[in-house]
């Protein structure tokens, strides 16, 4: 055990980080709670409906989402050669970072009363339906948002299978069916989990999605709770203690989903790319094209209509507007250094889960730091803005550090990406050259230069390309603290749309989706290198 | 390995190359307000322009995300805070910030204030006022609701956009105006309009862009809503409807902090409020009705407006008391 404790090390000084910055914050804010009763939780029945209700729709949501993703990532990993394929996969990571408003604008325009999808069933004579508000809604948003970056994450895992394995598929003669049950499902069952219960907390805490397209108060979820708690109630206690409650529950529902994965250890392999033999079929072409046109029109349809209300909207006089450019220079600022940021804690958690899964054969305690570097995601935004605020007010003009504190909360929020993204290709490297490395000798720098990075650069462009594009279309943060005159891109969008000039949020909105998707583009290709998809 | 890095620092300098505006030594009056009043569109650039003139002083607002954030803000500093002036409270929050007992006396003379009903408060000036409405399309609705009470029992096929009064202003806005108006009957006339409303939105935005994309004919909103689209946009298809009752008022007020740090100009930036410098911005800067009379009249679109019959109001102290009973009974009516 020579190597005990500074291989550990990287993961637990984050960790340890995250939990002093929320801690601290939560801390805090109980410490600021003025004496006097706080409401009771127990035999709160709205309390009770509330918490039932979000478990209900996040558990939903994630159900669909993943189930759909499967299938997308499936008949992708089967078409490689689809056309258009490279482009829809870079398009499949816009849901996730437009700002939720515009998607929710978005979906209206699609699937509302007067939506794409109601003039069509009432241009073909169909009778037309409102199935936009209420639990379907809620549903067909979180679809929207979640499956593509599921998909996206899946195909990984088909990426991964070994070309000797398909060599040996085909010598045996498989069917797809036998090639699903055989080689893909033990990956899935590996991953799944993982993927399933990063949808699951975002859906938990999709405060404006819920709200908005929840048709009316029936479907209110904790953090709706929390913010009625902190704002008017003024009630600190209730609302983290609430917060507390958001925290264990996630951890418990995607602790246990966790429980279900079973690591799969792959051999070495000559990383030759070889076909898989069950493509050829004509009933399985038309199968998976249909499966990749359905979920392009799922991911499409809200986006077209998000660039086409930027389109008709004045065009010239925003994009002449130096606010606008100011605004986006910020943006990219805090874009970038979130993102950068994300990656290398990220890494750092991965590298502490790798030793713990790989070496010391700890594979629960490393599903334990994994899913504590999520767990960030469902801390509640609005407490741990207000809690850092109290906690950083004795130490320092909490306005003159409002950008850091931006960058970092972002970065935090960024890294349940970087650990599902990075997290399997990083356990793949040590799988097939720990023992070469052992053995030669190569460590530290030496195998980040030689070994891990060229194995990664793939999914680590990746990675930061979604970090930063999150942040780049996050409000969230930077609302909380406030702002003087500097805006950041969505902001300015908000303000626009504050203000009746809808239209010119429409632009705005434009000119993020364009950054964030050249954000993609940029880094995945600048640091993918060519090919990289 | 050096290209990505070449793009990456590239794109940082590109961040950097707009530096913070310069230090400068004039004493600073620190105002909190809603990030909407301070942006490009809002009153006040056109405000820190017109103070700044002759106050020797550097005006520097601080947007935040409403004006209950406003308040929750406030709360959270306590006496620590660094505002001077807190702007854009209103009437449904008063009383919970005087309660606080960080605001302290304005001193500020309001005996010119032409506001709907006499304004009487030493703590809290007023700077501008607007009533809730259903704004419609009358391209699309031909025969809109001339009451509340028509609004409740009208025809469910019609539906409204409204916001969820947990988390909105207006939303909480209609939440009053029907307790105003129904008083305890208010539950049962929920229920009856909950098969009129389309979707509850968090906030304004969401339900005003769902209304300006046809996906409902009406959606809540302010009186002064349409001189928006008379004005910049010279379109005239949407109304806001006049309901007989009379509309429920937001009055939306500055306030001083007690703990100041620049007690003198804070004063003075009060005064400056109530006068046509600071109230000839409100019409076509916060799209709300000024609390004077303005030297050059309001803009002519604004004539067009309905006047309400009467300003609905529920005193501050009865709000603070009851809204959380009101919005339990609200929750409670519209899961029915």
């Amino acid at each position: 055990m020579a190597r005990a404790a500074p291989a550990l090390l990287p993961g637990i000084a984050v960790l340890a980080g995250l939990a002093l910055l929320v801690g601290g914050a939560l801390g805090a804010l109980l410490a600021a709670a003025p004496a006097g009763a706080s409401a009771s939780l127990w035999g709160d029945t709205y309390l009770g409906r509330v918490i039932v209700f979000t478990l209900w729709q996040a558990s939903l949501s994630a159900l669909i989402s993943v189930g759909m993703a499967v299938a997308v990532a499936r008949a992708l990993a089967r078409r490689a050669e689809f056309p258009g394929r490279d482009l829809l996969l870079r398009l499949f990571g816009l849901p996730l970072v437009i700002p939720v408003i515009v998607a929710v604008l978005g979906m209206v325009a699609v699937y509302g009363q007067n939506g794409m999808v109601n003039r069509l069933l009432a241009g073909t004579g169909l009778p037309t339906g409102q199935f936009l508000y209420g639990l379907s809604g809620i549903l067909i948003a979180h679809v929207f948002f979640n499956m593509p970056l599921a998909a996206r994450l899946l195909l990984y895992a088909w990426q991964s299978i070994p070309g000797e394995t398909w060599r040996l598929a085909s010598q045996l003669g498989m069917s797809s069916g036998q090639i699903f049950r055989l080689i893909e499902w033990p990956l899935l069952r590996q991953v799944i989990p993982g993927v399933a219960g990063l949808v699951f907390m975002l859906c938990f805490t999709s405060f404006t999605v819920v709200l908005t397209l929840g048709g009316g108060p029936g479907g209110t979820i904790i953090e709706v709770a929390i913010y009625q708690a902190l704002r008017l109630d003024f009630d600190l206690t209730r609302a983290v203690t609430l917060a507390l409650i958001q925290i264990a529950l996630c951890a418990a529902f995607v602790g246990c989903g966790l429980l279900f994965a079973r690591a799969v250890s792959t051999a070495p392999t000559e990383g030759r790319l070889l076909g898989r033999p069950d493509v050829a079929s004509r009933g399985g072409r038309i199968a998976d094209a249909l499966v990749i046109v359905v979920a392009a029109i799922i991911v499409l349809l809200p986006l077209v209509a998000v660039i086409g209300a930027g389109l008709r909207g004045p065009l010239v006089d925003v994009l002449a507007d130096a606010t606008l450019w100011r605004a986006a220079a910020r943006s990219l600022t805090i874009a970038l250094s979130a993102g950068v940021l994300a990656l290398v804690l990220g890494w750092a958690i991965l590298l502490t889960s790798r030793e713990l899964r790989m070496r010391r054969r700890r594979p629960r305690a490393a599903e334990a730091v994994e899913l504590s570097g999520s767990l960030v995601l469902v801390v509640s935004p609005i407490v741990l803005g207000a809690g850092l605020f109290v906690a950083l007010m004795p130490l320092t003009d909490v306005f003159s550090v409002g950008l850091e504190l931006v960058i970092v909360v972002n970065a935090m929020m960024g890294l349940p990406y970087v650990i599902r993204l990075l997290g399997p290709p990083l356990m793949r490297v040590a799988e097939q050259h720990d023992r070469l490395c052992d053995s030669l000798g190569i460590a530290g720098w030496n195998r980040l230069g030689l070994i891990e990075w060229p194995a990664l650069r793939r999914p680590a462009g990746l990675a930061l390309a979604v970090c930063s594009a999150l942040a780049m279309g996050d409000l969230g943060a930077i609302a909380l603290f406030g702002t003087r005159e500097t805006a950041t891109l969505p902001l300015l969008l908000y303000q626009r749309m504050g203000s009746y000039r809808l239209d010119e949020a429409a632009v705005t909105a434009l000119v993020l989706v364009t950054m964030c998707l050249a954000l993609f583009v940029v880094i995945e290709r600048g640091m993918g290198g060519r090919g990289a998809r | 390995m050096i290209k990505p890095i070449a793009i990456v620092a590239g794109m940082f300098i590109a961040g950097m190359a707009f530096p913070a505006a310069a230090a400068n030594h004039q004493p600073t009056l620190t105002v909190y307000t809603y990030s909407s009043f301070v942006s490009e569109w809002g009153p006040g650039p056109a405000i820190k322009q017109a103070f700044e003139a002759d106050c020797a002083c550097e005006l520097d607002f601080v947007g935040l995300e409403d004006g209950v954030s406003v308040l929750s803000r406030l709360r959270l500093e306590g006496a620590n805070t660094k505002a001077d002036v807190v702007l854009g409270l209103d009437t449904s929050i008063m009383a919970e910030a005087r309660a606080t007992g960080l605001l302290a006396p304005h001193g500020v003379d309001l005996d010119h204030l032409a506001l709907p009903d006499a304004w009487d408060d030493d703590v809290f000036v007023p700077f501008d006022y607007g009533f809730f409405a259903v704004v419609y399309d009358k391209t699309r609705l031909a025969d809109p609701p001339t009451s509340l009470d028509e609004l409740v029992n009208g025809d469910p096929a019609e539906k409204i956009v409204i916001q969820d009064p947990r988390t909105s202003t207006p939303g909480l806005g209609l939440l009053l105006w029907m307790q105003k108006v129904y008083g305890d009957d208010a539950p049962d006339a929920w229920a009856k309009l909950n098969a009129r409303v389309l979707t509850v939105t968090k906030g304004w935005s969401e339900a005003y862009g769902m209304f300006l994309d046809g996906e409902a004919p009406m959606v809540l909103s302010y009186t002064t809503s349409p001189a928006y689209h008379a004005i910049v946009e010279q379109e005239d298809r949407f109304v806001a409807a006049a309901f007989t009752e009379g509309h429920y008022m937001q009055i939306e007020v500055a306030a001083l902090v007690g703990s100041a740090a620049e007690p003198e100009l804070a004063r003075r930036f009060l005064r400056f409020v109530v006068s046509p410098g600071f109230q000839s911005t409100i019409p076509t800067g916060n799209w709300m009705y000024p609390v004077i009379e303005l030297p050059e009249g309001l803009p002519p679109e604004f004539a067009a407006l309905p006047r309400p019959a009467a300003a609905l109001l529920i005193a501050p102290e009865a709000v603070a008391a009851n809204r959380k009973a009101w919005i339990d009974a609200w929750l409670e009516a519209m899961s029915r």
